[in-house]
């Protein structure tokens, strides 16, 4: 069965369908939308179960000519990274859905557009992930700007299309130099022996060190700026203030994810002995950002524009541990992915909550919610203590992972990496304590609490945070092997302990 | 190590009514408190039986461990949930949940005006299941839930009452100061996986042998920086007197008998590491020494009754930790300080809650003053404690402390001697302040305004309070009758040669005796023979000013970390706006501007496009001929 | 006769030609002068024929007369359109390509 093409077809099905309905009838246009993500979930979970999680090779693998001149396939197949990415997207698709089940009115075009968009960026979420020629890749990388570019213009706040013309020109820049990168890869593979854009032929190339370094600087530079690294981070801020909190949650949550998704299957996989050289460099970057997001995130007096930067310093953790070529590392970055886009989530909605019922996104007009809306103040709370990476949630497991594996083989930047969370206690409890504890401020006396709606959309990531915080096994059992396939691809071995005779 | 089923009961049951309590939410506001008391007691009462389970083994034989399920497992990183109950872990148990189920029952009465009663049950339940995860988790990484754990809950409970934007402040300090603590262990679990492959206490304890004293030397020091997080000593102890911002109860239980002595366990659990890593060792004493200085100087400025309190369990924690880092010889007498502290604390504490629950939450006591008639069983209680942290025979510390003393004495040399002085002047301190605290709030006159009508409160209250008093009179002698802990504890620790004994027994005794006797007889001629003021006098000396900020601690912090970070925050949003940010702008900016420049050439005339395209042929030819030339 | 004679000709009335689109305003002129170039360049055309003896040349001029007489149609109509809105041949007052 073509699990994988299924999967991307269902969500375009359901766009079609939510098209194919009329524009009044709003609430039809967001039950079919909550019906199709629903059912991408399903159908994810029982291909997940599917999935055999000891075996290295791509599975689920289809591959259909595309554009035979070029040599160009449609071709897909999935590893554990991959699986846990898809599994990651069609989960929060359901969730974003339902919970801003009223963040589309308002908007520059109508609600049925909105969930159109949503469905289409559904899709390619998913193709994305699974996508096993460069070229196709390439090609859903790019299309994938279109929906969140008018997601974010056509239904944010504030100055929605400046941030959207930002986060559109940020991305298309790196783009191109990918673009240009796969060009040159291309040409490459027709002096060896046939020109194609298959991933696995490409990663056999052979080419100079000097080539190699500039073709991984083209696919990196592009991950980067997806993947917000230190000092091309600028564009998040202003896009994650200026979307609606559904589109900032797919936004950090799953697209974000394509850039460290991109390190992990083409940087280290097309150019092993580049990413070596450039290691040294990209930790740094890391370690930069994972300090700097955090004291920015503690400076910012704007909630969403806090929460863009604690992610900042989160992606810099994955970074590390990507490149600190360890399997803990490598498998805490992955799990990192998976838990980052829950968390981020959790405080995205929440937040957005917040912000809608207050009608501001300062964190000063907040104050005393904990007494007025206690439910509310709890799931914030929650997904705070989250994003701190408290021991017995799920993101405390994916970063001592990667700061142990990190700390194996590059103890300083560990070390630095760690005082990060004594940053990350201040990002999080100085909004804590200013939105949520002290007096109420005036205006905030009759803020509803959480309505049903609501709760129902936040109970399954805060379980997923708490149970994946005792029970990470299932996860991990499927990630470890694709990490250590990785590494080991790469000739790099696990630091043997030296009971500190060095 | 034998296997064992029902371990996880322990903190099942708490965590269970933690879960309960906060997800029934206000449905559960009527019966709440009495089920979080319940599954309180019946994890102390399953303590007893794993107690009962072990005294029937041989020594060998006694601890036991459970596997609950596969945790973290990535290449040689595996870490299973697993719990290990030992003659030490049992210690804690019993202690956590006795004094833990204690406080409960007392709470029911504390709390019994505040909607919020069962939000605080829940809380305590919370803190009771992390701190047994604490005392039973079987590695560093368990451990360390446990300890993030009850940092939570200490942080929802001082924060308790939150809407007090003071209050909400001490929460965030004590979490965020006990952060720098958790790193510390971040960073020993860290160095102990890179150089040793395993975090396992087991594990590590056989590997401890073959590694580096270097390694184990790093180890102890962030062993060490977590413990003085946690455990409020010297340089991390900043949060303790603010996080007397949560009920009292709170400080009884987390702030004073469990919480704040898991530095103590670390240490002492960590024993391996610490007696191959001298130099370490030699640290934990100085941050004991300086800490037990630092709170009793603390506590004879302090007029907040649980200000004091807390000074004073800084200073006792100071003991402790001065204990564990004397070796061998030292843990057995650090762990039994802790477990009479852990009754003659909680129950001054229970007592000062009594007072103040009595006198319409008023906590200075300068404003106390002849409350003995008015609270005969709370004053009784107080008493006992009072003279158990004193060290007066047969009382609880008298046994405790003075082992503490003469260890120190003995451990030799100069040391010894620097040791042994500065515990006796902390004794003798000790007695000057808890006097202090015990005229002022009991003899004398009554300075209490006059809305006041203090009252005794009721049997729930004082049944605990009396309780944990009869532990304060028998504990110490309970626990060294026959060397009933040192041999119980014994097969966790190192055998040791005999030490020269500097000083007899008896002449220690002697000398902590007449310190505190001279203690207790400054502070009466002091406050005991003329009238004292309701209000703080302000032309102080210069040292009491100083005593009364915490020694400066706090405008340290503000000066060398907090103003400077607050300003480095600051710089670096703008840079990130003008700079980083402006970079990206200002490329945006260069092609608009280049843009319009150039849209000035398109003037819109066909002519002048016609000469321009007729200008560019002639330059292109002009060119292709200078070429071709 | 010099064959190059022909070519100094044809860049003359090429030369007038541009001049004259540059220079003159009124639509109708202008286009004159554009047949102009066109007709220079098919002279052009059919003389490079003669020298080189084939008739790619002839072919090329004929399509050029082809594409002038279609480009006479639609510019004159154009031309028409504009100074029946305009009142106007001159080419500056239809400056509406700025923007």
């Amino acid at each position: 069965m073509t699990w994988l093409t299924l999967l991307m077809a269902l969500p375009l099905a359901g766009s079609l369908a939510v098209a194919a309905l009329p524009k009044t009838n709003e609430k039809l246009v967001k039950q079919t939308a909550l019906a199709t993500t629903l059912i991408v979930m399903a159908a994810t979970i029982a291909m997940a179960l599917g999935f055999q999680r000891d075996n290295v090779e791509l599975q689920f693998v289809e591959k259909y000519s595309w554009i035979p001149f070029f040599g160009i396939n449609y071709a897909l197949g999935i590893d554990g990274l991959a699986l846990v990415l898809i599994l990651m997207s069609t989960i929060l698709a359901p969730v974003v859905v339902l919970a801003g089940w009223n963040e589309s009115h308002g908007g520059r075009w109508s609600v049925k557009t909105f969930y159109i968009l949503i469905l289409v960026l559904e899709t390619m979420m998913i193709g994305v992930f699974a996508a096993t020629d460069v070229f196709l890749f390439y090609v859903i990388f790019e299309a994938m700007l279109i929906p969140v570019y008018f997601l974010i213009g056509g239904y944010g706040t504030g100055e929605r299309s400046a941030a959207a013309v930002k986060f559109l020109i940020y991305s298309l820049f790196g783009g191109l130099l990918m673009l240009a990168s796969i060009i040159a890869l291309y040409v490459m593979s027709g002096a060896q022996g046939g020109h194609t854009f298959d991933l696995a032929a490409l990663s056999s190339l052979e080419m100079s060190s000097t080539t190699q370094d500039l073709l991984f600087l083209g696919f990196f530079i592009a991950f980067a700026i997806k993947a917000p690294l230190w000092p091309l981070h600028t564009w998040l801020p202003d896009a994650a203030e200026s979307a609606t909190p559904g589109t900032s949650v797919l936004l950090l949550g799953v697209l974000d994810k394509v850039g460290t998704f991109g390190m992990i299957r083409y940087c280290l996989t097309l150019f092993p002995e580049a990413s070596k050289t450039f290691t040294p460099m990209i930790l740094v970057l890391a370690v930069i950002s994972i300090i700097y997001g955090a004291i920015l995130a503690i400076g910012q007096r704007d909630l969403k524009r806090l929460i863009a930067f604690t992610s900042i310093s989160h992606f810099g953790f994955i970074t590390m541990g990507i490149f600190a070529m360890t399997s803990q590392g490598h498998s805490g970055a992955t799990l990192y992915m998976f838990n980052h886009a829950f968390s981020t989530a959790a405080l995205f909605l929440v937040g957005g909550w917040m912000i809608s019922r207050r009608g501001s996104s300062t964190i000063a007009d907040f104050g005393g919610l904990q007494r007025i809306t206690p439910v509310m103040a709890w799931m914030f709370f929650l997904a705070g203590m989250s994003s701190l990476a408290l021991p017995g949630l799920s993101s405390f497991v994916s970063e001592f992972l990667v700061l142990v594996g990190t700390f194996t083989r590059y103890p300083a930047h560990a070390v630095i990496a760690t005082c990060g969370i004594v940053l990350a206690a201040l990002y999080i409890l100085i909004p804590v304590q200013k939105a949520l504890h002290g007096p109420t401020t005036p205006g905030n006396e009759n803020l509803s609490d959480l309505n049903l709606r609501e709760k129902i959309a936040i109970a399954p990531v805060i379980a997923i945070i708490v149970v994946l915080g005792f029970y990470p096994s299932p996860l991990l059992k499927v990630i470890n092997p694709a990490a250590s396939h990785v590494i080991a691809q790469l000739g790099f071995n696990d630091p043997v302990p030296t009971n500190g005779s060095k | 190590m034998m296997s064992s089923h029902s371990l996880v009961y322990l903190i099942a049951l708490p965590l269970a009514g933690a879960a309960i309590l906060l997800l029934a939410g206000r449905r559960s506001d009527k019966w709440g408190h009495l089920l979080a008391t319940g599954l309180s007691a019946s994890s102390f009462f399953l303590g007893l039986y794993q107690l009962s389970l072990m005294l029937s083994r041989s020594n060998e034989q006694r601890p036991v461990g459970q596997k609950l399920f596969e945790w973290i497992s990535v290449g040689t990183f595996n870490i299973d949930a697993g719990l290990m109950l030992d003659q030490l872990s049992i210690c804690f148990v019993l202690l956590i949940t006795g004094v833990g189920t204690l406080i409960h029952i007392y709470s029911i009465s504390y709390m019994s005006h505040d909607p919020d009663r069962r939000r605080f049950f829940a809380f305590l339940n919370l803190f009771i299941a992390a701190m047994l995860l604490l005392v039973l988790g079987d590695s560093y990484l368990n451990l360390y839930v446990g300890w993030e754990g009850v940092g939570l809950a200490s942080y929802l409970l001082i924060g308790f009452w939150n809407q007090k934007l003071a209050y909400a402040t001490a929460s965030k300090k004590a979490f965020v100061m006990n952060r720098i603590g958790d790193m510390g262990l971040s960073f020993a679990i860290m160095i102990a996986f890179a150089t040793m492959g395993t975090v396992s206490f087991t594990g590590v304890k056989a590997a401890a042998e073959h590694t580096s004293t270097a390694a184990l030397t790093a180890i102890g020091i962030m062993l060490l920086l977590a413990a003085t997080g946690k455990s409020a000593q010297f340089p991390l102890q900043a949060w303790l007197g603010d996080a007397m911002a949560g009920p009292t109860p709170v400080s009884a239980l987390i702030h004073a008998a469990t919480m704040v002595t898991a530095g103590v366990y670390l240490i002492t659990r960590s024993n391996f590491i610490f007696d191959a890593a001298p130099t370490a060792q030699l640290l934990v004493v100085i941050v004991g020494a300086i800490t037990l200085m630092f709170g009793a100087l603390i506590g004879t400025a302090k007029d907040d009754i649980k200000k004091a309190l807390a000074a004073s369990t800084m200073s006792q924690i100071g003991y402790m930790i001065l204990g564990a880092g004397l070796g061998p010889v030292g843990y057995a007498f650090a762990i039994m300080h802790l477990l009479t502290h852990g009754f003659f604390k909680a129950g001054m504490f229970l007592g000062a809650g009594s007072v103040i629950h009595g006198m319409n939450d008023e906590v200075n006591i300068r404003k106390y003053g002849a409350l003995r008639k008015f609270m005969p069983i709370t004053f009784a209680t107080f008493g006992f404690g009072y003279l158990a942290i004193l060290g007066v025979p047969p009382f609880a510390g008298f046994y405790s402390k003075d082992m503490i003393i003469e260890t120190a004495f003995n451990s030799g040399g100069i040391k010894g001697i620097i040791l042994g002085s500065v515990t006796l002047l902390g004794a003798g301190i000790t007695a000057f302040y808890m006097t202090r605290v015990m005229i002022l709030t009991f003899t004398g006159t009554s300075r209490w305004d006059e809305e006041v009508h203090p009252y005794e409160s009721p049997w729930l209250m004082w049944l605990p309070m009396a309780i944990l008093a009869v532990g304060s009179v028998t504990s110490g002698y309970l626990l060294s009758h026959g060397n009933a802990l040192v041999n119980w504890l014994s097969p966790l620790f190192e055998s040791h040669g005999e030490h020269d004994e500097f000083l007899p027994p008896m002449v220690v005794s002697g000398l902590a005796l007449a310190m505190v006797a001279i203690g207790v007889a400054i502070a009466f001629l002091k406050y005991s023979r003329s009238d004292v003021d309701a209000v703080a006098p302000s032309d102080v000396s210069i040292f009491t000013t100083i005593a009364r900020q915490d020694l400066m601690q706090d405008r340290f912090n503000e000066a060398v970390f907090m103003r400077p970070g607050q300003l480095l925050t600051s710089v670096l949003v703008k840079t990130d706006e003008a700079i980083i940010d402006g970079a990206v702008r200002g490329v945006g900016r260069a092609a608009m501007g280049t843009g319009a420049t150039l849209r000035g050439v398109q003037s819109g005339f066909v002519r002048s496009y016609a000469a321009l395209i007729l200008i560019g042929a002639v330059a292109l030819i002009a060119a292709i001929w200078v070429v071709v030339q | 006769m010099n064959a190059a004679n022909y070519l100094y000709l044809s860049a003359m009335l090429f030369t007038i030609g541009a001049v004259g689109v540059v220079v003159r305003r009124n639509a109708i002129v202008v286009f004159m002068c554009i047949e102009l170039m066109l007709n220079a360049a098919n002279l052009s055309f059919v003389t490079f024929s003669r020298i080189n003896g084939d008739l790619n040349g002839q072919v090329v001029a004929f399509f050029t007369m082809v594409v002038a007489a279609c480009e006479v149609v639609v510019g004159l109509a154009i031309i028409v359109t504009i100074y029946r809105s305009r009142r106007s041949a001159s080419v500056d007052d239809a400056s509406l390509l700025k923007r």
